[in-house]
């Protein structure tokens, strides 16, 4: 086929406006991140910072206990993170090499599950945390987003695992490997985009999650970032520089960790039904 | 290894009748690597979906302390609010709409992503950000451009004389839900756009070429070929699209938190105001129900259209 170069060129001015589209929030965070306090109040807004204020993300850290809040988000990503994995582990392998009894209702479940957003649930949630005694503890944060984070690592690594033929697990098997050595030397070194990706997207989600958190934490020191940069913004003042110097220091990460896993997603989200 | 060689080589001898204790045994087996996972959700899913029903049968102080069962009276007192039909009709223009716009959207996307030019992966890695940053802060800063002030987008109208005076976008319900619902459109697309790219990517090239030959135009390849073919990726992408936009509440809350009173609530805000603003505890968990029952409906047709069982064969 020929060449067409018109067509490149014009492929590739649409896809950069796209993306330029796409960044463009993101690029005026950054932008209003770096503005004084009193040129935000200039009207109309200037595109650009006419003093570029870049001690405003030192000094955030000293005007509001983010350290703190994102050393919440922190444990609770990370700790769910681990239960998830902990749980969807085993599941994920035995349904993947086993049939048995019960195996297509489990599926189902976790299909049902992962539908079923923790908005749709919150007020049950909320009873539930009450009835618990668990309002305002992270522990609640946690077994939250591990549940509904479960579904999407359930089904990722059931996909790996399936891929993998049982013959090069029994080989190690024989080999005296046993089943759980099997596992450790052959089954879960392949799967490992299959792993990376589950851990990844649980801690992203938790990372983000916002409305349990804002239901279940009242007291600032166990509210994770989510919930607490709202807070920048009160009737008194305003300080969206520092709002959006915060979002950025959350956001950059895991944008950096989710492209990534990104080719390997969908999978996990449709449950295999778009391959 | 020898053993194992040897009683392979002499055949299977037949089994023994396993006794009942040994097949109970074996039929517990599953659980042991299956329970964490069902614990886990018997005790975040079920359970709440348990608590709110009972929650939307009972009668609550303002306090929050259950006055006992309360029949259907959540459910009256619900159906009874004035707010609550406009907010159904609402929820139903901001999740049809935000959906439609989504998939063509999507669809074009998905094309542009497809395609070979300088810079694609750069192009890819740019649309996954509103994806992967926080909804909230996404909804944030909208908030901010949108400012009747100092906003970014009242500045840019102003300087193409669209506008002629700075607009307060989101003072007014029905300004502010057009551009509530552009947001939840420019978070949905790239989870939308990757899934019509994923399924682009399953079309074999042989296809193209056979309608190539047969003297098919791009036009018609696309509507012949192209859109038959991602059928199922469009299905899939929307039904979950329809599921997330329907369950949506930070973009709501962080721009107009529904306001003024209920003008810009969906059910998702409604029921959690109902709650957590009003004090109507009871009437909130008989909206949740609602809203659950509803987003059961969308379940149901998404497990149809993803035949989950001959997924998981």
């Amino acid at each position: 086929m020929k060449r067409r170069p018109l067509r490149v060129v014009l492929l590739t001015a649409v896809g950069w406006l796209v993306a330029l589209v796409f960044l463009a929030p993101y690029l005026q965070m950054f932008l209003t991140s770096l503005k004084p306090e009193r040129e935000l109040n200039k009207s109309p807004g200037a595109y650009l910072p006419d003093h570029w204020q870049w001690n405003n993300y030192v000094d955030v850290w000293k005007h509001a206990p983010i350290w703190t809040n994102m050393r919440v988000s922190l444990v609770v990503a990370g700790v769910a993170t681990v239960v998830t994995l902990v749980c969807a582990m085993p599941a994920a392998y035995y349904s993947a090499r086993n049939r048995f009894r019960g195996r297509g209702a489990f599926l189902l479940l976790i299909l049902v599950t992962q539908m079923f957003a923790p908005t749709s649930l919150v007020v049950g949630i909320f009873r539930e945390m009450v009835a618990l005694n668990l309002t305002d503890t992270l522990l609640a944060l946690i077994l939250v987003n591990a549940a509904f984070n479960l579904p999407f690592c359930v089904w990722i690594l059931h996909g790996y695992f399936s891929s993998i033929p049982k013959e090069l697990e029994e080989a190690a098997f024989l080999d005296g490997a046993g089943r759980v050595g099997a596992l450790f030397r052959v089954t879960l070194p392949i799967s490992v985009p299959g792993v990376v990706t589950a851990v990844v997207y649980t801690f992203i989600s938790a990372w983000n999650e916002f409305i349990v958190a804002l239901t279940v934490t009242s007291s600032p020191n166990r509210q994770p970032l989510t919930v607490a940069i709202p807070s920048f913004i009160t009737q008194y003042q305003e300080h969206w520089q520092y709002l959006f110097a915060t979002s950025l220091i959350a956001i950059v990460p895991v944008v950096i960790l989710f492209v990534f896993i990104e080719r390997y997603l969908i999978g996990g989200l449709t449950a295999g039904s778009v391959k | 290894m020898q053993h194992v060689a040897v009683k392979r080589g002499a055949g299977h001898p037949p089994a023994p009748r396993p006794s009942l204790l040994g097949r109970i045994g074996r039929a517990l087996v599953p659980l042991l690597w299956l329970g964490p996972s069902i614990v886990l959700i018997a005790v975040v899913v079920l359970w709440p979906v348990i608590e709110m029903v009972r929650t939307s049968l009972l009668k609550f102080t303002s306090s929050g302390t259950s006055l006992g069962f309360h029949g259907t009276g959540d459910f009256t007192d619900l159906f009874a609010e004035s707010d609550l039909v406009p907010v159904l009709l609402r929820t139903l223009v901001w999740v049809v709409g935000i959906v439609i716009v989504t998939m063509v959207l999507s669809l074009a996307l998905g094309q542009l992503l497809n395609a070979r030019f300088p810079g694609r992966r750069a192009v890819r890695w740019a649309i996954i950000v509103p994806w992967a940053a926080s909804v909230l802060m996404t909804a944030l800063i909208w908030r901010w451009m949108l400012d009747n002030y100092s906003g970014l987008i009242n500045r840019v109208l102003l300087d193409l004389h669209v506008i002629d005076k700075p607009v307060n976008w989101l003072a007014h319900p029905h300004q502010a839900m057009v551009w509530m619902m552009a947001v939840a459109v420019f978070v949905s697309l790239p989870f939308t756009s990757f899934v019509i790219l994923a399924g682009l990517q399953t079309i074999p090239a042989d296809v193209y070429e056979a309608a190539r030959v047969d003297g098919a135009g791009p036009l018609r390849t696309y509507f012949g070929i192209t859109l038959p073919l991602l059928r199922p990726a469009v299905l899939i992408a929307s039904i979950i699209n329809v599921i997330n936009v329907f369950n949506s509440f930070p973009i709501i809350w962080a721009m107009t938190g529904g306001g003024p009173a209920h003008a810009t609530d969906t059910t998702t805000t409604y029921m959690y105001k109902l709650a957590f603003n009003d004090q109507h505890i009871g009437e909130s968990g008989a909206m949740a129900v609602v809203n659950f029952l509803l987003v059961l409906v969308m379940v149901l047709v998404y497990l149809r259209a993803a035949r989950w069982r001959e997924e998981v064969r």
